[in-house]
């Protein structure tokens, strides 16, 4: 429904195609390998937490955001989304202190190990809480890859080879090639939290530049969000 | 007698008259206890009085029992229909106009379940707690369906319950149950019960006893033969039922109650390790039990909200955590939340108890509590156990879970060092078992305790000195307190974690190296333990379990169960291990 809504009004490529997930695929229980991400024929219910997550491609422009919510109350995943707050605080934070990539990965790990929760955005390929996006070209053929766009990946590839010559990733992980202070571009950021088959995450675009000025080092592209009003709402 | 505070009133129906007893306000929603064979309602004394605060309770004699009057002659007395009779005349004396929650133990359950799938109590009825005693129709259909179809399973089912029900064919020859009962087993029979159900003695049995025997085994006579030869095909019950099983009833098997689900669409379902007699040995558990299915009944729920494991087994009970502050303390509160248990998280971190027990209410504990404590602090723990007992009650489940980590030579360790680690994971232990384990064994209704060793208990090393002798004093500790505690019902559990993913690596301390040095050691140990990578809510789920089976030691992960097995018969193979250095 997404694909085609999203086509009529321009959108040609994807970096992801749209992912949604319902129930405890939320927090991604006994996932193993990333094809357990495509959609099953599992129907949303009452009460049962979902994400959507999705990266259209328009005119060359990215954009990679996620929400989480639920049908009906769900006392537990607002929980959840309500500590969210303080991860992208955290984030936000750390990223304009010019710490490394990784050491901000364990920092936000062991803030959701001290509320309680797991750490499901390792489940994600190469277990990145982020990966930078860039301005694709727009080809009239843009065929994908287990859900990915080739013209995506080929950037992401290119980022990738260019990066390692320069001791930096593409992709924001928890491993040895991600120790390195925050490359300026545009980086979707995913935290994703799990607590026993509930799942929620945010995914946004934060904004790194290479100014001087920390306010103006690192932003979120967007605060009017839904989940930023919800905390705003809830203050 | 020992209904104390009890107001009595007859009523006279088919013939008989019935003694019936009333506690509680009557303007609360109505109880009606049933008691069984051998018996009379006094055998819900205490079960009754724990009830009286929140309902109306009514207890009546089942003709022929107690001070309720025999029909004459006494053959063809006893139906099931004229035992409707008296309890619908019960009920419309005492709760003319609102229908009555009925609770069933034994006999009474059998009686009770004819009265909640007959048509004609229909509105009568709000609930039915049924322990110890299935509808003779359904158990009809069950021998049915096993005789018919025999698989080996089920021929198994049918002769296990079939020894099991050897009293009932004693029960059926003419007279000689009779003068057994008004002679010698009569006169026995307390001792009898004391000795193999373990009922608590006092002033149960009542002196009715004989009579009551004598009469009621025309309960089975009038019953049983016919109900079982042609069961009702339309017993489905009309009214919300709850289970509850004793596991080590001696005269009924569990597997009675596999298919009630087709019976009893509103089946909620107990399971509690005990014997036949739960009325006398278990009235705080039977009394929280039914208060919680009346209460949720009449505010027009019937479901309960635990969706875990074991929810049968833990609902409402009061489970206690110490270390719940994180690893495996923290899962393990989650688990016994999502169980339905109520929980007491306690942790000397304040910001983290109160957060395990905001979110184990969030996903199925009915009540949570923060405690902040340190377990080596013998005071704070006295005032813990009492504020505990005072305001949430007597522990059900107790785990001793919390520990630290102390690494490095022996020749290294201060006595400080030593102190701290025994402080915590061995004093810690010592004050949660005599505190709460006394509470326990005082209240003598059973209870498990759980404390966490570890596989480094039983697996020597060079590294681990102190925090080995801790753990093997623990494993030693619970091997002997269960020992002490098995004639009280109280099982005590010794859990044997081998590597597990939690903060112990990153708050333990490291003897005879510098700052730097013990900071670089507990990070490149958490990268090891993550990289093993199993996760503290397996061992959670085999603490739950061990509780259920009431199992003495459990090593948890491949090396606890491998290094158990080797420290059994290749010892010397695990001397020669302990002197390596691990590569840290």
């Amino acid at each position: 429904m997404q694909r085609e809504w999203l086509r009529e009004r321009g959108v040609r490529d994807w970096f992801h195609l749209p992912f949604a997930w319902f129930g405890d695929r939320t927090a991604f229980v006994d996932f193993r390998i990333p094809l357990q991400f495509f959609p099953t024929n599992r129907r949303l219910e009452a009460g049962m937490p979902f994400i959507l997550d999705m990266a259209p491609v328009y005119k060359g422009f990215t954009a990679d955001i996620g929400y989480s919510g639920s049908l009906g109350p769900n006392p537990l995943q607002d929980r959840l989304l309500a500590d969210l707050e303080a991860h992208r605080e955290l984030i936000l934070r750390e990223v304009r202190e010019r710490r490394p990539l990784r050491e901000i990965y364990q920092d936000v790990d062991r803030l959701m190990v001290r509320q309680g929760y797991a750490n499901r955005h390792r489940a994600y390929p190469f277990g990145v809480i982020a990966h930078k996006v860039d301005r694709v070209k727009e080809r009239r053929w843009s065929p994908h890859l287990f859900g990915f766009g080739t013209q995506s990946l080929k950037g992401l590839a290119s980022d990738a080879v260019h990066g390692h010559r320069d001791g930096w990733s593409p992709l924001w992980s928890p491993y040895r090639f991600s120790d390195h202070p925050p490359r300026p571009g545009l980086w979707a950021v995913e935290p994703h939290l799990g607590f026993r088959g509930t799942g929620a995450k945010f995914e946004e675009i934060l904004v790194v530049t290479d100014s001087e000025d920390p306010e103006q080092s690192a932003f979120w592209l967007d605060d009017d969000l839904p989940h930023v009003r919800r905390w705003a709402e809830d203050k | 007698m020992t209904l104390e505070g009890a107001r009595e009133r007859w009523v006279r129906t088919g013939g008989v008259e019935l003694c019936v007893a009333e506690l509680g306000d009557p303007a609360q929603p109505t109880v009606m206890l049933v008691h069984g064979y051998p018996d009379s309602k006094e055998v819900w004394s205490e079960v009754a009085a724990r009830l009286a605060g929140h309902f109306h309770v009514v207890l009546y004699d089942v003709r022929g029992h107690g001070r309720s009057s025999a029909p004459q002659p006494l053959r063809g007395g006893f139906t099931l229909e004229k035992l409707t009779d008296d309890f619908l005349a019960v009920a419309d004396a005492v709760s003319p106009d609102r229908p009555v929650h009925l609770v069933g133990h034994d006999w009474g359950s059998v009686q009770a379940w004819e009265f909640t799938t007959v048509k004609r109590t229909e509105g009568r009825i709000a609930s039915f707690t049924s322990m110890s005693g299935p509808s003779l129709d359904h158990f009809g259909h069950w021998i049915k369906k096993r005789v018919s179809r025999p698989t080996p399973r089920r021929v198994g089912q049918l002769l296990g319950q079939g020894a099991k029900s050897w009293y009932v064919y004693l029960l059926h020859t003419p007279v000689l149950p009779e003068l057994a009962w008004r002679g010698p087993l009569g006169k026995q029979w307390p001792k009898i019960l004391r000795r193999l159900e373990k009922v608590p003695g006092g002033d149960y049995p009542t002196p009715s006893l004989p009579t009551d025997a004598a009469h009621g085994a025309w309960l089975y006579r009038d019953n049983v033969r016919a109900r079982l030869r042609r069961p009702r095909a339309d017993a489905y019950a009309h009214a919300p039922v709850q289970l509850i099983t004793p596991l080590g009833d001696v005269f009924l098997s569990e597997k009675l109650y596999d298919e009630l689900e087709l019976w009893a669409p509103q089946l909620t379902r107990r399971t509690l390790p005990a014997k036949h007699w739960v009325p006398r040995t278990r009235p705080d558990q039977l009394a929280a039990w039914i208060t919680e299915f009346v209460t949720t009944t009449e505010g027009g729920r019937t479901t309960s909200a635990a969706t875990g494991p074991y929810a049968d087994r833990f609902g409402g009970q009061l489970v206690l955590v110490t270390g719940a502050g994180s690893g495996i303390g923290r899962a393990t509160a989650f688990a016994f939340a999502e169980a339905g248990a109520r929980v007491v998280a306690v942790d000397r971190d304040a910001e983290s108890a109160a957060r395990t027990a905001e979110l184990s209410r969030l996903i199925g504990a009915p009540q949570a509590w923060a405690e902040t404590v340190d377990v080596s602090d013998e005071q704070a723990m006295e005032k813990l156990a009492e504020k505990v007992a005072a305001e949430y009650g007597v522990v059900d489940v107790l785990v001793n879970n919390a520990g630290i980590g102390l690494s490095g030579s022996f020749l290294d360790t201060t006595s400080e060092d030593w102190r701290n680690v025994l402080d915590v994971n061995l004093w810690g232990v010592i004050h949660g078992c005599r505190l709460f384990g006394k509470q326990m064994a005082e209240r003598g209704q059973g209870g498990h305790i759980v404390n966490t060793a570890s596989a480094a208990a039983y697996l020597p090393s060079r590294t681990l000195p102190a925090y080995s002798t801790s753990k093997a004093a623990v494993l030693m500790l619970s091997e002997c307190l269960r020992a002490e505690l098995a004639g009280q019902g109280i099982g005590v559990t010794a859990i044997c974690p081998g590597f597990i993913n939690t903060n112990i690596t990153s708050t333990a301390r490291f003897t005879g190296v510098d700052a730097v040095e013990e900071k670089r050691r507990q990070k490149k140990s958490a990268r090891l333990y993550g990289l093993r990578n199993y996760p503290p809510e397996k061992v959670a789920e085999a603490v739950l379990r061990a509780v259920v089976r009431n199992q003495a030691v459990v090593p948890v992960t491949a090396e606890a169960r491998g290094g158990r097995l080797m420290s059994r018969f290749t010892p010397r193979a695990l001397r020669a291990i302990a002197r390596m250095e691990p590569p840290l």
